[in-house]
């Protein structure tokens, strides 16, 4: 969940009111937002860094915000105050519009062949006799940054340059070129340096060397320029210096450049409506005209309005309550889907604005007229559905042999279904290859390498942990393994095992032997070689040889017990005797 | 009892040695006062007198002596009043006379402060005989045995008095492990409200069914390396569904249903990739499958099981933990009955005051997180997650138009950690378990405490 910094005084201000904290996390939570935190620049970084590098910094009050990740529209200062008030009613939504240059000389921005195997598609647009002010400066930037990491999934599929469109001239290319080939002064940069040299720059930046990947590797790089050749950007690495938006930049040339167009759309989209506030023309924004090397031709930004028909009735029985057809219009119209009613009050007509490209079904919208309604006023009420309940048979034998190890004098341990290889393999005196364990690719420790194939070893580890308690230990689980199974559709599956384990100065072969007796005599299952239950002399190399017995029952092997090797004691890092049991329960189902 | 005693203590003050000497000579001031002739004395000779150092000081802040610093042969001391009256002196003399009690307090800690008076406290025994005295000793018995059962001797015999401060001997018993005792009661509560358990014993899952089916994109950050395990044996997941597997990935690219569609770009495609269950998986979801060889019957089903997300081990997180989950399935449900069951459901669990925030989920439309206001921290916390499924899930998988699916999930740990005042989750799952706290752990009764208890750990 992306989460928004706004200052405190600058929101208020923009809201026409101020707010005690707690009421402003009430209309938050209304909302569907989450006032998150009340800080300051001097308190993060004094949490961040220490009391002592927060001296001098801002202790302005900043409202962290929690903001929903579909909602675009709600990622700065603008677009927030802007919801929330059309919210309470205190202005209406405005309506965006793509306006044509009053010189009829359209920005163009002409695609080559070369971008289609690096980084296909881009859009562009121009925020005409804009006027930045500091804040407003700080908020265009921010935004770019919360689109870049949200919506762009980190500049992978959408990257975004805005530029001072006084200090070039179009038309513009988006084109892709060998890395030796491209160079420029890249932003905030004193000189020039080649493509190549820019990513070696950028290798220990902080911020920029997470993007490096998206194009390293590729033999060519995308890159943008003016019709006299001046490097506009080469995305999605970086912007040239040579167009750097400042505080005087009366129009801002936009480009996205994507891997998927429609992200780019909205994500100008987006953009271009929150900020097109502070052009002269308020709420416009002049078009561009893209060409792709086919010849195919679009004019961005698209400010679509898209109008939907929802039935009064559907969003009444969707949320449980009976408003009039014109009260939900007027619920929608307050979430900035301007509505009306049609068709002899049969039909609500919404209009989509390009802010929302999340509303895309009727229950979205539905969703919207709920949230207006508050959630809280909503009449509870109970489902009529009848249904007989039952237990998953293999959790309810699973329950009843719980309570009664536990009844035996045994105390359940709880570990993890993800292991070592080596607590599975090595330690037991296995090789991996001889499991059928499941391998995790990308874990982010050993300690989560495999899915386990026994229970015991989490058993020894909850003994080792525990080695300060008084002896005897008597502990045991009953949960899954997991194994491969090629018969599966995903190549492996589950399987419900009893592990016990004894752990005291003598070994308890008989303690534990006991322990079996007694879950057979709680299945219901006689010690007789025809349907019943036997134990055989077997090797394992987890036991000690000669004090190892495999189990049969109901004419199938189901597991083993026995005494512990001690090789295996020792490498669970553990001193004492220890006795074992493992079975596989599902037979008994 | 054969005698009884009860302890008698006196106070009473007392001189010093050097208190003593001093109602006997004088105080060292006045033994100063008194050394010095007419003519006065050098200060040196005085420090030299045995009371000098201690007296001349005295002497010179009662103003009973003057210095006088250039005189001839250095500095000399000369009487500075005629005569002196030793009060010090006179109220030892007083103390040693036992009239110490006429002495003002303020005097009295003077003169204890200088080390010339003490306290001295004696404590005596009163004896006198017990309701069981007896001069002859007899053994007492300390318990009662089969023989003097069988002889009656038990009637004559004395027995030694139990001590019902001590604590007894625990028994000796195996124990259930707390969050698996909050597990039960979970269980219990969705079949005492009607809902069937659903099948969860397969922790492998395709990325068909963990996310596609959930109406997740491909491109869902949740999908990436980051957060889910994926597996590198096997490797690759077959048998789909193949129809539902065609109209999932239609509704993701291009839409349907009444659907916009994502629109997600399908480049790429890929279902097959296995992974362990992700807490993004929302439900397991096959039981809900409608048989298209059936009617569609409403239906009510949870689950509690493990999911797992690939993070490194802390305080509060761990890499799999347990996620509770109800769904029912019906036509016409509405919002109101999803905050309906909520309200049964967590009442049962013992919490009571709940309200509801908007939320976004990629597989619910509406959502709503659950929040239910604590005593302790004094405020709102988020108990739950929950919303109605969107159509974009349901309509693929091919049920009727006009049923609803309304869902809700919550972690078994947090509640379970808030419950035992546990501060550290690896102490209460995996092996790092502290079993002290298992064997002391109390029966879990939901609703039988006010929940969140007063006292609890930051989480």
């Amino acid at each position: 969940m992306p989460t928004v910094s706004v200052k405190q005084e600058l929101l208020f201000q923009a809201l026409g009111r101020r707010y005690t904290d707690e009421e402003f996390d009430e209309l938050c939570f209304e909302f569907g937002l989450e006032l998150d935190e009340v800080t300051s620049e001097k308190d993060i970084i004094s949490k961040e860094q220490g009391d002592g590098k927060a001296e001098g910094a801002s202790d302005i009050i900043l409202y962290k915000i929690d903001v929903p990740a579909n909602r675009y529209d709600l990622l700065c200062l603008e677009g927030l105050v802007r919801g929330l008030q059309v919210f309470k009613e205190r202005i209406k939504a405005p309506r965006y519009k793509r306006i044509m240059p009053a010189n009829g000389e359209i920005q163009r921005l002409l695609i080559t062949e070369e971008t289609d195997q690096v980084r296909p598609h881009a859009v562009a647009a121009v925020l005409r006799n804009i006027t930045f002010s500091k804040a407003r400066y700080d908020s265009f930037i921010d935004l770019q940054e919360k689109l870049h990491q949200n919506i762009c999934r980190k500049r992978t599929l959408v990257a975004i340059g805005t530029h001072d469109l006084d200090t070039i001239s179009g038309p513009f290319t988006y084109t892709a070129r060998p890395p030796s080939e491209i160079k420029f002064k890249p932003l905030n940069q004193d000189k020039e340096y080649t493509a190549s040299e820019i990513m070696e720059l950028y290798r220990t930046d902080s911020q920029l060397k997470h993007y490096l990947h998206i194009i390293e590797n590729k033999p060519l790089y995308p890159v943008i320029y003016d019709s006299n050749g001046v490097v506009l950007s080469m995305p999605p690495i970086i912007n040239g210096d040579h167009t750097k938006i400042s505080l005087n930049t009366r129009n801002v040339f936009i480009e996205c450049t994507a891997t998927d167009i429609t992200k780019a759309k909205i994500v100008l989209d987006t953009l271009v409506t929150m900020f097109s506030e502070y052009c002269e023309k308020q709420f416009t924004v002049e078009a561009a005209e893209v060409t792709y090397f086919n010849g195919k031709t679009c004019i961005y930004p698209e400010l679509a309005y898209r109008r939907e028909k929802v039935k009064p009735d559907l969003i009444n029985k969707k949320i449980g309550i009976s408003e009039t057809p014109s009260s939900l219009a007027k619920l929608l119209t307050r979430m900035c889907l301007k509505s009306h009613v049609t068709g002899n009050g049969n039909n609500i007509e919404i209009e989509i604005p390009p802010t929302r490209p999340d509303i895309i079904h009727a229950c979205d919208i539905i969703e919207d007229a709920a949230v207006a309604y508050g959630y809280n006023n909503i009449q509870m009420t109970i489902p009529k559905t009848y249904t007989i309940a039952n237990q998953f048979p293999l959790n309810k034998l699973t329950e009843l042999l719980r309570q009664d190890l536990a009844a035996a004098g045994f105390t359940e341990a709880l570990t993890f279904a993800l292991c070592s290889q080596e607590d599975i393999a090595d330690k037991l005196g296995v090789d991996i290859s001889a499991t059928k364990a499941v391998h995790i690719a990308n874990p982010k420790t050993a300690e989560f390498q495999v899915a386990r194939t026994s229970l015991l070893p989490g058993l020894l580890k909850t003994i080792a942990a525990n080695r300060k308690m008084p002896l005897p230990l008597k502990l045991f689980e009953i949960s899954d393994i997991v194994i491969k199974d090629s018969s599966k559709d995903v190549g492996a599956r589950n399987q419900r095992h009893l592990c016990a384990i004894y752990y005291n100065k003598n070994p308890g072969f008989e303690v534990i032997h006991g322990l079996l007796d007694r879950v057979m005599q709680l299945l219901a299952v006689p010690p007789n070689k025809g349907c019943g239950y036997l134990i055989k002399a077997a090797k394992d190399s987890a036991f000690f040889p000669g004090r190892c017995a495999e189990i049969f029952a109901k004419g199938q092997s189901i597991g083993k017990l026995g005494v512990l090797h001690p090789d295996v004691i020792t490498k669970f890092e553990l001193t004492m005797p220890c006795s074992a049991l493992e079975i596989n329960i599902e037979p008994f189902l | 009892q054969v005698i009884q005693a009860e302890q008698r203590s006196s106070k009473r003050w007392e001189l010093t040695p050097e208190g003593k000497e001093i109602a006997q000579e004088g105080s060292h001031e006045a033994r100063v006062f008194d050394s010095i002739p007419a003519e006065g004395l050098l200060q040196s000779e005085l420090m030299k007198l045995p009371s000098g150092k201690v007296g001349f000081s005295k002497a010179m802040s009662n103003k009973w002596v003057r210095l006088e610093k250039n005189a001839d042969g250095g500095p000399r001391i000369f009487r500075a009043v005629e005569n002196v009256q030793d009060l010090v002196r006179e109220k030892l003399q007083l103390v040693q006379q036992g009239e110490a009690e006429s002495l003002e307090e303020k005097d009295r800690n003077e003169l204890k402060k200088r080390k010339l008076l003490m306290e001295v406290v004696i404590k005596t025994y009163w004896i006198q005989k017990g309701s069981a005295f007896s001069t002859t000793v007899t053994k007492q018995e300390t318990d009662l045995t089969p023989e003097m059962i069988a002889s009656g001797s038990w009637r004559d015999l004395k027995f030694k008095a139990y001590n019902f401060e001590a604590l007894g001997i625990m028994p000796e018993g195996g124990h259930l492990h707390p969050l698996l005792k909050v597990r039960t009661q979970f269980r219990q509560i969705f079949l005492e409200m009607g809902f069937t358990e659903m099948p969860t014993n397969n922790f492998i899952e395709s990325s068909f069914w963990n996310f596609d089916a959930l109406f997740q994109p491909q491109q869902h950050p949740a999908r990436d390396q980051h957060d889910t395990f994926f597996l590198q044996d096997p490797a690759e997941a077959t048998d789909f569904p193949m129809d539902y597997l065609k109209r999932v990935k239609k509704i993701h690219s291009q839409g349907g249903y009444g659907s916009q569609g994502g629109p997600w770009s399908s480049r790429g495609w890929s279902s097959a990739a296995p992974s362990v269950w992700d807490p993004s998986r929302g439900l397991g979801l096959t039981p809900v499958l409608p048989n298209p060889q059936e009617k569609f019957t409403p239906a009510k089903y949870f689950s509690i099981d493990r999911v797992f997300r690939n993070e490194t081990l802390d305080a509060t997180h761990l890499a799999e933990f347990h996620q509770i989950e109800g769904v029912v399935a019906d036509y016409g449900l509405t919002l109101g009955d999803l905050m309906g069951t909520l309200r049964e459901f967590f009442t049962k669990l013992g919490i009571t005051q709940l309200r509801f925030k908007p939320a976004y989920n990629p597989y619910t439309e509406p959502s709503m997180e659950v929040f239910s206001y604590h005593q302790g921290l004094q405020k709102w916390v988020e108990v739950g997650n929950s919303g109605v499924f969107r159509p974009e899930m349901l309509l693929p998988m091919g049920l009727p138009e006009g049923v609803s699916v309304i869902a809700w999930g919550l972690s078994l740990e947090r509640p379970t950690m808030i419950k035992y005042g546990i501060n550290n989750i690896r102490e209460l799952v995996g092996h790092k378990v502290n079993l002290q706290m298992v064997y002391d752990g109390p029966l879990c009764r939901l609703d039988a405490v006010p929940w969140p208890p007063p006292v609890q750990p930051v989480l």
